[in-house]
């Protein structure tokens, strides 16, 4: 398959997984037990004619096709309705909370696969020696903390015993400069490394296992065969080769990643979607909710296929499959 | 085997049932060798039995809100080895009782997920190349897609927070992965020549799935169920801290979640809120350690190394 016709496969299936996100969301919040008035009137005690008002507002008493061309129609033009609770714009507040989000899940990724690789490989190349056990055990139980608990632990012994970093928030308020920029910082490095030590587990598991699976191809065997040193032999041979797999987990997983940052969010009160999505569970404000869900999956399907085309690009081979 | 011919005639039904358990029975002499797979197996028995047997032992009154009468939020003492809760409550007895939740949640919501993934990715390996097999697959990836925590926090938040609905949630946020790899199986094994044979007996689509396509995929779905059940009880964990935990249910993580929001963190209540999550760390590294170690006894591919 030539490389411009996997694109436009690729890009079309993103295309369709984003219309069936749109559709799946519309049934969602419509269909199921009750439509957004019912949802509503659950959770503020609505008369009738409240509900008949709000109904005929929200265009809820049109057909149901109608309904569906609306909601399509605002949704792909960047209107996602208004909050219930702030009575703003539901994109506005989005947009507003983004920063601080891609901050923490940028960083918490960067050295989470950084380290997590750079184990891996270490572990990968002298499979059994102390270092990977030791490693390898490590990773299984970092993967198997909750991350939010994780977060209140370094919470509690690092700020609230300890006293050493700010208990949550985004920055203490007050500063400008470079003392803000310390400021923020001291606020940031406890969820960045909740993120971080949540994630480097999975990733030094992949990038050994890959390893391992690599370090038995003939070209290994025929590389070391003509005398090739072994440190040429890992640099040149095996690691760009069992970086392949990693590459493509470090984009597919960027969806646990957002879900660990919401938690992780919450538990710091870091500004950003995941803190505006948990208050949005606990005021019940359902078109918040429905924006954010909408925002993280159109998100992870936009990774999936910048993974995907990278991937096509640096491994010919996956464009035949 | 060798057993086998000396013995009396009996229906292809009972021989098949004996050769299972034969294998069985070798699959397990493996496993026992396995010293991580061994020790996962020995942390997660006690957990179970714990699960079963402690409620019993329970007074419901002891961990109810209203009823229970011990001291206020006291650090572990003799009478209460893990300190109380901002009810008065044992933070020893909510353990027990949080146990059975957390492995029910995890059990059950595994074995939704397993129910689902295997017979659509069953189906879709079995029909493999056709249009059946073009349209499941589109659904299952659309669910790989989809972030999980998104699309189980939009769930929940409309169908409501109770165990049954969690566990609903969970099972339908997580099928895809085990269906991607359940069809993958099923292709490979419709290419073998029993299932040509059979068809030519005249076998029809429902034999061939159930017996043929299913025992064959079976092995690689039990070791990927134990890890599942990993999965589920994190991803309870992470639903009950943000405040979408089984309402009517005590689990570990609805303890995590109490104590965090009553402010254990800067009043420094460390019994109340670090014991739940050693117990999920405990369970989820026992289940993968036993799924680790099933996938090698179960896969000889793995073995051979």
């Amino acid at each position: 398959m030539g490389a411009r016709r996997y694109v436009g496969r690729k890009f079309l299936q993103a295309l369709l997984t984003l219309a069936f996100v749109l559709t799946f969301n519309f049934v969602l919040f419509r269909v199921l037990p009750g439509d957004p008035v019912g949802l509503l009137a659950r959770s503020q005690r609505l008369t009738e004619q409240d509900v008949a008002a709000l109904q005929a507002e929200l265009g809820l008493d049109q057909p149901i096709a109608r309904q569906f061309v609306t909601y399509a129609g605002q949704t792909l033009t960047g209107n996602l309705g208004v909050s219930l609770r702030s009575a703003r714009e539901v994109t506005a507040t989005i947009w507003s909370r983004i920063g601080p989000t891609v901050l923490l899940v940028g960083l918490g990724t960067l050295f989470a696969t950084v380290i997590g690789i750079w184990i891996g490989i270490k572990g990968g190349w002298r499979r059994g020696s102390t270092f990977d056990t030791t490693s390898l055990y490590g990773s299984l139980a970092l993967y198997s903390i909750p991350e939010g608990w994780l977060g209140m632990l370094l919470l509690l012994v690092l700020s609230g015993m300890l006293g050493l970093f700010p208990a949550g928030g985004f920055e203490t308020g007050g500063e400008t400069g470079v003392a803000r920029l310390v400021d923020v910082l001291d606020h940031l490095f406890l969820p960045v490394l909740t993120l971080t030590l949540g994630y480097v587990g999975q990733y030094a598991i992949i990038m050994r296992s890959s390893m391992i699976d690599v370090t038995h191809e003939d070209y290994v065997t025929s590389a070391r065969a003509k005398g090739v040193p072994e440190h040429l032999v890992r640099r040149n041979h095996v690691v760009p080769n069992a970086f392949l797999p990693t590459f493509t987990l470090i984009f597919l997983n960027f969806g646990f990643v957002l879900g660990g940052a919401i938690v992780v969010e919450a538990v710091f009160s870091w500004p950003g979607l995941g803190l505006l999505t948990y208050d949005a569970i606990n005021q019940l404000d359902y078109p918040v909710i429905q924006g954010v869900f909408l925002l993280s999956s159109a998100a992870v399907i936009a990774f999936n296929l910048v993974a995907d085309i990278t991937y096509g690009y640096l491994d010919p081979r996956v464009r035949e499959a | 085997m060798a057993v086998e011919q000396v013995q009396e005639v009996r229906s292809p039904r009972a021989l098949v049932w004996q050769r299972r358990r034969a294998s069985a029975a070798t699959h397990w002499r493996t496993f026992r060798r396995d010293r991580q797979g061994m020790v996962g197996l020995g942390i997660l028995s006690f957990f179970v039995v714990v699960a079963i047997v402690g409620p019993m032992f329970i007074d419901p009154a002891a961990i109810e809100p209203a009823t229970a009468d011990g001291p206020l939020l006291a650090p572990p003492s003799i009478d209460y080895p893990l300190g109380t809760d901002n009810f008065g409550r044992s933070v020893l007895l909510l353990m027990v009782q949080g146990a059975r939740i957390s492995l029910l949640v995890g059990f059950t919501a595994a074995f939704g997920t397993m129910l689902i993934g295997s017979s659509i990715g069953i189906t879709a390996g079995y029909f493999g190349g056709t249009r059946v097999d073009t349209m499941l697959n589109a659904v299952t990836n659309w669910f790989l897609v989809l972030p999980w925590i998104a699309l189980a926090i939009a769930l929940t938040a409309v169908i409501g927070p109770t165990l049954v609905n969690v566990i609903v949630v969970i099972a339908i946020t997580s099928w895809a992965s085990t269906a991607r790899l359940v069809r993958s199986q099923s292709l490979s094994v419709k290419e073998r020549p029993f299932m040509e044979r059979s068809r030519a007996l005249g076998a029809g689509h429902w034999h061939m799935i159930t017996r043929h396509v299913l025992p064959n995929v079976f092995p690689i779905l039990f070791a990927n169920a134990v890890l599942m059940i990993a999965l589920a009880i994190l991803s309870e964990t992470t639903l009950s801290i943000l405040g979408l935990g089984p309402a009517n249910a005590i689990s570990w993580g609805r303890i995590i979640d109490d104590s965090f929001s009553a402010g254990a963190l800067s009043a420094g209540w460390w019994w109340w809120l670090i014991p739940p999550g050693v117990a999920i760390m405990l369970v989820t590294l026992s289940f993968t350690m036993v799924g680790f170690a099933l996938d090698e006894v179960l896969s000889p591919r793995l073995r051979s190394r």
